[in-house]
């Protein structure tokens, strides 16, 4: 394959996304000419011998979210689609000098049981890693109809602890951090902080109340103390949340009058709902921290270290936008697929499967230290990030908080606790 | 009484000049886009000059009569007078330039773009873009063979060391190593090259004939969390006995035996240690100290570190002339 130089840049296509799309981005179609290149004499690279194929199949539920608060917080349509398209990218190019060829597959719909038929049409034509993007009951169906078949699932979306615990699946890996991880990376920075007193404020949708399980369990566990604890109701007409500052500005203070003593508030509004209207406005004046203010996330587009800044300019040339902690999560899902692919040699299912599975494998993911996956229930540990809607504040684990094999099992449910059986007789 | 003073001032570093020469240290500043220069005598600051945006690579060309810098968000490679430190040109570089590397007999220079996945061959002379070589994602590490027929890219994400025929500007082989290789150095006989794994946190030694791996340098550091060592910088001394090896936030930098590829001593420099170089006669070694924003002072024979110098935000490169 003689290739021009200019064939080789990163891709600026933007995604044709519908339903049911289908969008096969093979090497070709994705690299599209970018700026024209002086110099294109020496582009020749030797082809590998014979170039094989392995199929990545993205599957995105189409969920009806409300829309957050903020105008800048209104996700983009290809959210998770541009970081896979990255990581597709970038796994094509080591790929092409070992004679690998990754594609991108794309199943969309608002209706799990259409994800579930098409993934299995795709498992019975040969496509044998899926990443998904769907809500939690949609992973465990997924892996259920995938469960005697040729398939690996990536859960890139879903923070839910059950999936990696009651609930755990051995053909399911998990990539996003869970609400646990989150929690804990959270609770060691307040306590290094030695913000120790918290205000918690949940709202009423079941993730903000699993979010404020994590957050109870992160208090126990590193000796942090809820001393208030209050449910917020969204309701339409309670002049409490329906917009506009007069309203916001004389409601939020009377809702968090009157609690004890505390260093932080806490706030569990995983669907963006009213945790923006906490911070300035609060009774008392305390940083704001949790699902808003500061956040644990396993990504910012302003990270800078570890090399972060030729990925996020990578990204920026490829999707026009920054990238979102969903993004990372698909991108670090794609990436491991190809790692595994790289270092086993192997393009066949069976091969990367047992690579992925073993103790060997550790992919780099931007975060200064090599991520591997916990083999008592197949999530990617990971350090995660506290940090501000401008910058990064810290990282956790923190200084201090130790660990008999790898600190960064300080965070979320480790080894001992874990109630994932599916794995067992896998260790 | 200041004519004494001066003479015997003068007198002192006559003294001193017999032990280690006196030679120019520049060091790139990646966060405020400065060059810092330092004596290698005195170890003092003389100059700080402006150069472009994010400076990272930094060398000399034409015996060392141009200082050359990576100015990365620049998109150029800046060349200033070494002596007058005036500005001379920009060459074509390619997107991002992060490293180069230039040819030993003086010309082209191989610069990694780590943005565009191209390593490009830039003739110093007239200033041209003689190829562009296609390579793994986020090049970097950049050596060439002592004999100037092997050129050895790596790259960060894609995790190779890319063997690189300089007379055809074409590819040869692509090496798996550990992950994020950040540098290559040949050993002065040519027959080895060694590469750094920052995430990997070992040394790859791939012997360059039949380009297979022989041999990986770990490292191991009593109170020093495993994931902190990552290995960057690296500097073989001319005769090939010992390897000096930058290992980031570990703080240290590893003096390394070259034929059994055995860790001697680990030396405690600042904080977030990646590049070296040594001064022209060996005595001293430099090494950017990227966090806490100095440079440390090595001396080669005792194996100490004797001084760190402050200079700008976020010290990447060093290069040091022989005058």
């Amino acid at each position: 394959m003689e290739e021009c130089e200019a064939d080789r840049r990163p891709p600026r296509v933007k995604a044709r996304t519908r339903r049911m799309a289908h969008l096969s981005l093979t090497i070709g179609a994705l690299l599209l000419a970018g700026a024209p290149v002086e110099v294109c004499a020496q582009s020749a690279q030797q082809p590998a011998a014979q170039t094989k194929t392995i199929d990545i199949v993205l599957v995105r539920e189409m969920i009806d979210r409300p829309p957050p608060l903020s105008l800048l917080d209104i996700p983009p349509t290809d959210e998770g689609v541009a970081g896979a398209k990255l990581a597709i990218a970038d796994n094509n190019n080591t790929g092409r000098f070992l004679g690998q060829e990754f594609r991108l597959d794309i199943i969309e719909s608002a209706r799990a049981d259409e994800l579930v038929s098409e993934a299995e049409k795709r498992v019975a034509a040969g496509q044998h890693f899926l990443v998904l993007a769907v809500r939690p009951q949609t992973v465990l169906l997924l892996a259920d109809a995938l469960r005697e078949k040729e398939a690996l699932l990536f859960n890139a979306g879903a923070p839910d602890e059950s999936l990696r615990e009651e609930e755990c699946r051995a053909n399911v890996l998990h990539t996003s951090p869970s609400r646990a991880m989150l929690a804990d990376a959270l609770a060691q920075y307040l306590v290094w902080k030695q913000w120790r007193r918290w205000f918690l404020i949940v709202g009423q949708r079941p993730e903000d109340v699993a979010y404020a399980d994590a957050v109870r369990r992160a208090a126990k566990r590193f000796g942090a103390r809820i001393v208030e604890e209050r449910a917020f109701p969204v309701e339409t007409g309670s002049r409490r949340a329906d917009g506009g500052h007069e309203q916001v500005q004389q409601q939020i203070p009377l809702f968090t009058q009157n609690a004890p003593a505390h260093d932080v508030v806490v706030v569990a509004d995983e669907s963006e709902q009213f945790g923006e209207y906490l911070p300035y406005r609060t009774w008392d004046p305390r940083p704001v921290v949790g699902t808003q203010g500061l956040t644990p996330t396993s990504w910012h587009p302003a990270l800078e270290q570890w090399g972060g800044t030729q990925f996020q300019n990578r990204f920026r040339r490829s999707a026009n936008r920054t990238m979102r902690p969903f993004d990372y999560d698909v991108w670090l899902a794609v990436r491991s697929i190809g790692e595994a692919a790289t270092r086993r040699g192997s393009t066949t299912f069976a091969d990367i499967e047992a690579y992925l599975r073993s103790a060997a494998f550790e992919v780099a993911g931007f975060k200064g230290q090599k991520l591997t996956f916990r083999d008592w229930n197949g999530q990617l540990r990971q350090p995660i990030l506290i940090a501000t809607p401008k910058l990064p504040v810290s990282v956790s684990p923190q200084p201090g908080f130790l660990h008999q094999f790898s600190v960064l099992d300080t965070l979320g449910v480790d080894r001992p606790e874990t109630k994932c059986k599916a794995w067992e007789r896998r260790i | 009484m200041m004519w004494l003073k001066s003479f015997l001032l003068m007198g002192a570093s006559v003294v001193f000049a017999t032990n280690a020469g006196a030679y120019t240290v520049f060091v790139s500043n990646e966060k405020d886009n400065t060059v810092s220069i330092i004596d290698s005598k005195t170890l003092a600051v003389t100059k700080t000059i402006k150069v472009g945006q994010r400076p990272r690579g930094i060398t000399l060309a034409k015996d060392g009569q141009w200082l050359l810098i990576c100015a990365s968000d620049d998109n150029t490679v800046q060349v200033f007078d070494a002596k007058t430190l005036d500005f001379i040109k920009n060459l074509p570089s390619g997107p991002d330039p992060e490293l180069f590397i230039l040819h030993p007999k003086g010309n082209p220079l191989y610069i990694a773009n780590e943005d565009d996945n191209i390593v490009t061959v830039v003739d110093i002379e007239k200033g041209s873009v003689l190829a562009e070589i296609p390579v793994g994602v986020e090049p970097e590490g950049m050596g060439v063979s002592p004999d100037g027929t092997i050129l050895v890219n790596t790259s960060e994400t894609t995790n190779m060391a890319h063997f690189i025929d300089t007379e055809s500007n074409k590819t040869l082989d692509h090496v798996l190593v550990d992950a994020r290789p950040r540098y290559a150095e040949f050993t002065p006989d040519g027959s080895q090259v060694w590469v750094s794994s920052e995430i990997g946190g070992t040394v790859s030694v791939i012997d360059v004939k039949t380009r297979k791996p022989v041999g990986k340098v770990s490292f191991q550091i009593n109170g020093v969390n495993a994931d902190a060592i990552q290995p960057v910088g690296i500097r073989i001394t001319k005769d090939g006995k010992k390897a000096f090896v930058a290992l980031g936030p570990a703080n240290r930098v590893a003096v390394v035996d070259v034929a059994t590829m055995k860790v001697e001593r680990y030396l405690l420099v600042g904080q977030r240690v990646w590049q070296l170089a040594f001064t022209p006669d060996e005595k001293l070694l430099f090494t950017t100290n990227g966090t806490s924003n100095d440079v440390s002072v090595i001396d080669v024979e005792k194996l100490r570190v004797t001084k760190s110098v402050k200079v700008g935000r976020y010290p990447w490169g060093v290069v040091i002339a022989p005058f």
